[in-house]
């Protein structure tokens, strides 16, 4: 680029800039949207159920039923709920006051003295399926800690024939908040770098200004490049907004880098915001723009991202349609950098992922605004 | 009445006109519907894992045997040492590391607790809550299969679960009517969320106000395209859900429409209200999105309500969406009917007139 394109470039940017400022409205996309989103979501979405409703019916009260009971009591995942008959427990599970029944027979002590052991009958509300699978899982805990503590009442040593030692890296207290808030990052920086761009270039289709600006001696590549830099200045602003956040205010561990960090969120910014320009030129008007921006930004980003849905185990057409959505790559590296540290084997494809997407995107912005001219 | 039916052509012939709007309108739900229905799942499967097997007796085998055969699991990599492990992990080339102690045969044969460790990757700390929980049922069933091939006594109970109203556990059954009421909502706020802006920004909203229809007119004309469009997407895609994705509709068909229609008219409120307190289509779409994103998010579609802390579920309360996944999940899988469903009713309809009421204040309070 000579002089004269710099400082045309340079002039452009500086009008932007201006625009920016005199319209509060995109510092607001910028700053103010992601930081309070991420402040809501961050408190509101989690996947750890607690104080699980639970119905306890024990038939025929004995020591052994009453030690069992004892330990949902015991558990902080479980708030019991006593009822005296199976009957009046299911009332209460079609009634969604409960979401399980662990339900102990009248004949419990007598089986539990057999050689076969008694059943114990567990019944779990199954609409939300990872919440049931969850919530089984914790009733396996009291059960386990309730063998082991009736084993070495009687003196066994090992109950079990196995034991089994789970250990969970990088996130050993399973919160799924350290999950959870690095991909809703990516997600809201998503809905901001396409909002950014997809309005305020199709609005300036719309009103004609951009084609006044095509007839000045500034090249089609300058106008796009004075138009994103702005935008991914507010853009990286918001992000490192939103990474503050997660850290402060949520306590997600950072052990990777802020540099490692920076680049590949530069990576996504600007992958974002190419896809925000193709949404704007494509639609020659703020209607339609607005309309797809809706559609092809905040949903997929949410769903295909793997942001709370693992894509691993989907369909393969399922994950080659993922593979154009720019935050599933984002996630990935935001959810290792945070968690793992700066992991080369899933940083390197990823951020490759991205400035191919992002080649991709400002190509064709660019070639979709020379055609329009025609 | 003959003004406001020419009104509700009108509207409907201005959404439906442009080719690209009814792209948007009618092609991208069905596609959506289709790829997030797959997509959107907790359930796993083919979940690569890494053996290190360092007693190789026969009991060990049959151990690793059992995990292979699962459907969930699928052998990655054998390893011969342990100093691979992590970096297994690190990578994400397996999700989880089994590791069998040296001396798991002769634990087992003389009663002690045989040692086995599951390592698995916590980034995504649900799926490794599951993981971890698949693990545990293979490796429980084999103790108890051990202990019953030796005669030996097991511990005093044991635990028989079974899942009402979703057995096995499909995330997709909890998924699917989810997408009916996220869809619906979507469609229904694009249709409506700018109609208002885009009509006071090209000037035609103040010619409208000076026809001898009443705010009452234009309040109708302006929704019932949305309720008609948002009721017609919602049947579709309902049909898709019980004929392509095969859940179960066991409650009540009548009931889950007056649902709908309160949710549609509910979401209509609201983005006729969005729309009338614009100036600009810009800040018309940003006010959507601004609705759309939280609602979405804060409405237990993906996780649950009952996790978040008090005084966000209280905000909650003001979402028409988080009762419509109650009424949806409720009429398909719980088989609920009016009974059950009508708590979840009186909170949209008052949501819906509150909006609606605002938005036809709004109409004549903006124009100057």
């Amino acid at each position: 680029m000579n002089g004269a394109a710099l400082r045309r470039v340079r002039g452009l940017m500086r009008k932007e800039a201006l625009q920016i400022l005199r319209d509060p409205s995109a510092l607001a996309i910028a700053f103010l949207l992601p930081a309070i989103l991420l402040w809501l979501f961050g408190y509101g979405v989690t996947l750890d159920a607690r104080r699980v409703p639970l119905a306890i019916v024990v038939e025929q009260p004995g020591a052994l039923a009453a030690s069992f009971a004892a330990g949902f009591d015991r558990s902080r995942y479980f708030e019991p709920h006593r009822y005296l008959t199976g009957q009046a427990a299911e009332r209460a599970m079609a009634a969604r006051k409960v979401d399980g029944i662990v339900w102990l027979r009248a004949d419990f002590g007598r089986q539990a003295r057999g050689s076969a052991g008694a059943p114990i009958g567990v019944i779990i509300d199954g609409v939300d399926a990872n919440t049931a699978r969850l919530v089984e899982g914790y009733v396996q805990q009291v059960w386990a800690g309730w063998v082991a503590a009736e084993a070495a009442r009687q003196g066994v040593r090992d109950p079990l024939p196995l034991d089994v030692r789970p250990r969970v890296r990088f996130n050993p207290s399973v919160n799924s908040r350290h999950y959870l808030i690095p991909g809703l990052i990516a997600l809201i920086m998503t809905l901001t770098g396409a909002l950014l761009t997809a309005l305020v270039i199709a609005r300036e289709w719309e009103r004609g200004t951009m084609e006044a600006l095509m007839v000045t001696p500034v090249a089609l590549r300058e106008i796009l490049i004075a138009k994103l830099v702005p935008y991914f200045v507010l853009g990286m602003g918001g992000m490192l907004g939103s990474v503050a956040i997660a850290v402060f205010l949520f306590g997600v561990p950072l052990h990777g880098s802020i540099v490692v960090l920076s680049a590949c969120a530069a990576q996504f910014m600007l992958a974002t915001l190419g896809m925000g320009l193709v949404i704007s030129t494509v639609a020659r008007n703020q209607f339609v723009a607005g309309q797809i921006a809706l559609i092809t930004t905040f949903l997929p980003a949410f769903i295909l991202s793997g942001f709370v849905f693992d894509l691993h185990s989907t369909p393969g057409f399922v994950q080659a349609i993922s593979h154009v959505v720019a935050a599933r790559y984002f996630v990935a590296i935001l959810q290792s950098v945070f968690l793992a540290g700066d992991v080369w084997a899933v940083i390197l494809p990823n951020a490759a992922a991205l400035v191919v997407l992002a080649a991709i995107f400002l190509g064709l912005a660019r070639a979709l605004a020379r055609k329009r001219l025609d | 009445m003959a003004r406001i039916i020419a009104l509700i052509i009108k509207e409907l012939q201005a959404i439906l006109r442009d080719r690209r709007g009814r792209v948007v309108l009618f092609a991208a739900p069905l596609i959506q519907l289709m790829v997030f229905g797959y997509a959107a799942t907790f359930d796993l499967n083919r979940v690569p894992v890494a053996i290190y097997n360092q007693d190789g007796s026969q009991a060990s085998r049959e151990l690793v045997a059992r995990f292979l055969g699962a459907p969930t699991f699928e052998l990655a990599d054998t390893l011969h040492s342990d100093h691979r492990i992590d970096a297994l992990i690190d990578s994400r080339a397996v999700q989880m590391v089994l590791v069998i102690g040296r001396h798991f045969t002769r634990d087992l044969l003389s009663g002690r607790a045989a040692p086995v460790q599951v390592i698995v990757d916590g980034r995504n700390s649900n799926t490794a809550l599951i993981i971890v929980g698949y693990a545990n049922t293979i490796l429980t069933r084999f103790g108890d299969d051990w202990r019953a091939a030796r005669g030996g006594r097991g511990p005093p109970a044991h635990l028989v679960m079974r899942a009402r109203y979703n057995p096995a556990l499909r995330s997709q059954w909890f998924v699917v009517p989810g997408i009916v009421a996220l869809l619906t909502q979507v469609v229904t706020l694009v249709v409506i969320g700018l109609s208002v802006a885009r009509e006071r920004e090209a000037g035609t909203f103040d010619q409208l106000l000076v026809t001898p229809l009443t705010q009452l007119d234009i309040l109708i004309g302006k929704s019932v395209p949305g309720l008609l469009i948002g009721m017609v997407e919602a049947t579709v895609i309902i049909l898709a859900a019980v004929f392509w994705f095969h859940v179960p509709l066991r409650g009540n068909i009548v009931a889950l429409y007056v649902g709908l229609l309160l949710f549609v008219t509910a979401v209509t409120g609201v983005g006729l209200a969005i729309s009338a307190v614009s100036a600009t289509q810009q800040q018309a779409l940003l006010g959507a999105f601004l609705f759309m994103v939280p609602s979405v998010i804060l409405s237990g579609f993906a996780t649950p309500i009952a996790n978040m802390p008090l005084w966000v579920e209280r905000i909650t309360l003001v979402n028409p969406l988080r009762y419509m996944l109650v009424i949806v999940r409720g009429a398909f899988l719980q088989g609920a009917g009016f009974g059950t469903l009508a708590g979840q009713f009186w909170p949209m309809a008052a949501i819906g007139a509150v909006n609606l009421g605002l938005a036809a204040w709004l109409f004549r309070k903006r124009t100057t």
